[in-house]
């Protein structure tokens, strides 16, 4: 067992402190849960710097332009590709200062050809793929050939009735049904281009049912996840006073 | 109207008693371990079978992207997924793309690295943070070297032996990415969907129901959704003591008492008749 030091003890207490200082918010608004909350938004702050700076501009800037320069003083090469990598690697790094310039009113328009070049960059990039992941594979997706599902689910059925026992394929076609119509139903209570009535209303009331069944499922993994947040701080809370135990050899 | 005035007082129970109620039934069960059975479904086991399956020395990306706000999640999830994974031999690349779990997503890195005893640069890599994710993830298409010049501890990649000749996701068996961010959709999009590689998403029980959708398509292979998918991860492995199974007893009686919580409110809701004012 690795040996519990007054450090770690000390380090513990201020994270279980902190921990407590938060949970008081549900008794109400405090000042020790304004503290911790203040202090947690300053920390990070320091600490997005300091992993920055320390794994990405060091190596994806600092160092290329310092390579870049001192490449000029070494034999060999030409001076138009040393010039040429020495202004790619400036690049980013201006064009990243501008950023600044938000702190001063009268200049803060210039910051917007960063985000306007990173934005652009960014739909460029995602635009296409995100099409081909999010609309045309989910699409494809839904696109299940009827007969193949009804046939499945037949031949599992004669399975049952001739050998007495299942494959568990009927289920599987069943699922496949209820993902293709669910789908249907769900997009017809979103068409709002004719009216809810007839076969269009049946289908839209389908499509609530089958949101609603969604809605809850995302409820219940919802309530698990906060549950499973607070099971992670008892649990903190349990391995600090252990760890005061073992400090103080009790 | 004594029937009326109890339900009415339960609709105006501070909610304070609430919290107090699940705080102490869901502290009590993490005292004394029960033991419920968790049983595995087919998503988190088509991850483990996808591991189970590949020969050793083969390589795995594990990518990690949580912060101490979700590290109770999936925390236990990373350790499952990596313990099983440096039991049978295999290589891990490790990434860390929330600025807040870096130093976190190291450490358990680094534990689970040395129970199983191996050797940074041989059997695993933590190449750690860079921003803009999704220039990255496109940029690893291409070249591990080109977004991560160097890895976490300032070596570059050519020095470590493990990265000879693994240039991108063409060279890695699969991606189990554990995330608690919408930075998923990204692994799906370009790894998987650009690049091609094999993915299987570990993630918060809050965003479970997102990634079932790429699941049925299949864009992804496995999914292990929350705490409950890292217990199943825990007993496939053979870990049933480890914190997320001993942590499901108190799940599960707080589920318990938040479905009776429910029920009582809503009877309480219709009783005193409070639908007809709305």
């Amino acid at each position: 067992m690795q040996e519990v030091t007054f450090g770690t003890v000390l380090w513990m207490t201020s994270a279980a402190f902190l921990t407590i200082c938060i949970f008081s918010f549900l008794y109400r608004d405090n000042p020790l849960y304004r503290f911790a909350e203040h202090l947690v938004v300053g920390v990070s702050a320091g600490y997005w710097i300091a992993i920055l700076y320390h794994t990405s501009l060091t190596d994806l800037w600092i160092e290329p332009l310092g390579a870049s320069i001192s490449a000029f003083g070494q034999p060999g090469g030409s001076f138009v590709a040393k010039f040429g990598a020495l202004v790619l690697n400036i690049l980013p790094g201006l064009i990243g200062l501008l950023m600044f310039s938000r702190f001063f009113a009268k200049t803060s328009w210039i910051s917007r050809w960063p985000i306007a070049f990173y934005l652009g960059v960014s739909a460029g990039v995602a635009l296409p793929l995100f099409l081909q992941s999010f609309v045309v594979r989910q699409v494809a997706a839904n696109m299940v050939n009827p007969a193949d599902i009804f046939g499945t689910m037949a031949a599992d059925l004669t399975i049952l009735f001739n050998y007495g026992n299942s494959t568990l394929l009927f289920w599987q076609g069943f699922g496949e049904l209820i993902i293709v119509v669910g789908c249907i139903c769900g997009l017809a209570y979103f068409y709002f281009s004719a009216e809810h009535k007839g076969i269009m209303g049946g289908a839209a009331k389908v499509g609530i049912w089958i949101l609603m069944i969604g809605f809850g499922a995302t409820f219940g993994y919802t309530v698990m996840s906060r549950i499973s947040l607070l099971i992670g701080r008892f649990n903190y809370l349990i391995s600090w006073v252990s760890a005061i135990g073992d400090f103080l050899r009790i | 109207m004594a029937k009326s005035s109890f339900w009415q007082k339960v609709i105006d129970i501070d909610r304070r008693w609430i919290y107090l109620v699940i705080g102490i039934v869901t502290f009590v069960p993490i005292l004394k371990y029960i033991g419920m059975p968790v049983a595995v479904t087919s998503e988190v086991k088509a991850v483990y079978d996808m591991i189970e399956s590949l020969p050793p020395g083969s390589i795995v990306m594990v990518p990690m992207e949580f912060d101490p706000a979700t590290a109770a999640e999936l925390e236990p999830m990373s350790r499952a997924v990596l313990r099983h994974c440096f039991s049978r031999n295999l290589k891990v690349i490790s990434t860390a793309f929330m600025i807040d779990g870096v130093v976190l997503i190291e450490r358990d890195l680094r534990e689970i690295a040395a129970e199983y005893g191996k050797e940074y640069g041989q059997d695993y890599v933590y190449l750690g943070y860079k921003p803009y994710m999704q220039i990255v993830l496109l940029n690893m298409g291409e070249n591990f070297r080109k977004p991560f010049p160097r890895d976490y501890y300032g070596a570059r990649l050519d020095e470590l032996p493990m990265m000879f000749g693994v240039n991108n996701y063409s060279n890695i068996s699969c991606i189990v990415n554990i995330n608690a961010t919408s930075g998923a959709d990204y692994w799906i999009n370009y790894a998987s969907g650009r690049y091609g590689a094999k993915l299987a998403l570990g993630v918060t029980a809050v965003m479970a129901t997102d990634y079932y959708a790429f699941l049925q398509s299949g864009q992804i292979f496995g999914l292990i959704g929350g705490l409950k998918g890292a217990a199943e991860y825990e007993k496939l492995i053979g870990r049933n003591k480890d914190v997320a199974n001993r942590s499901m007893d108190a799940v599960s009686v707080a589920h318990v008492f938040i479905i009776l919580f429910i029920v009582i409110g809503n009877i309480a809701f219709f009783v005193t008749g409070r639908q007809k004012r709305l």
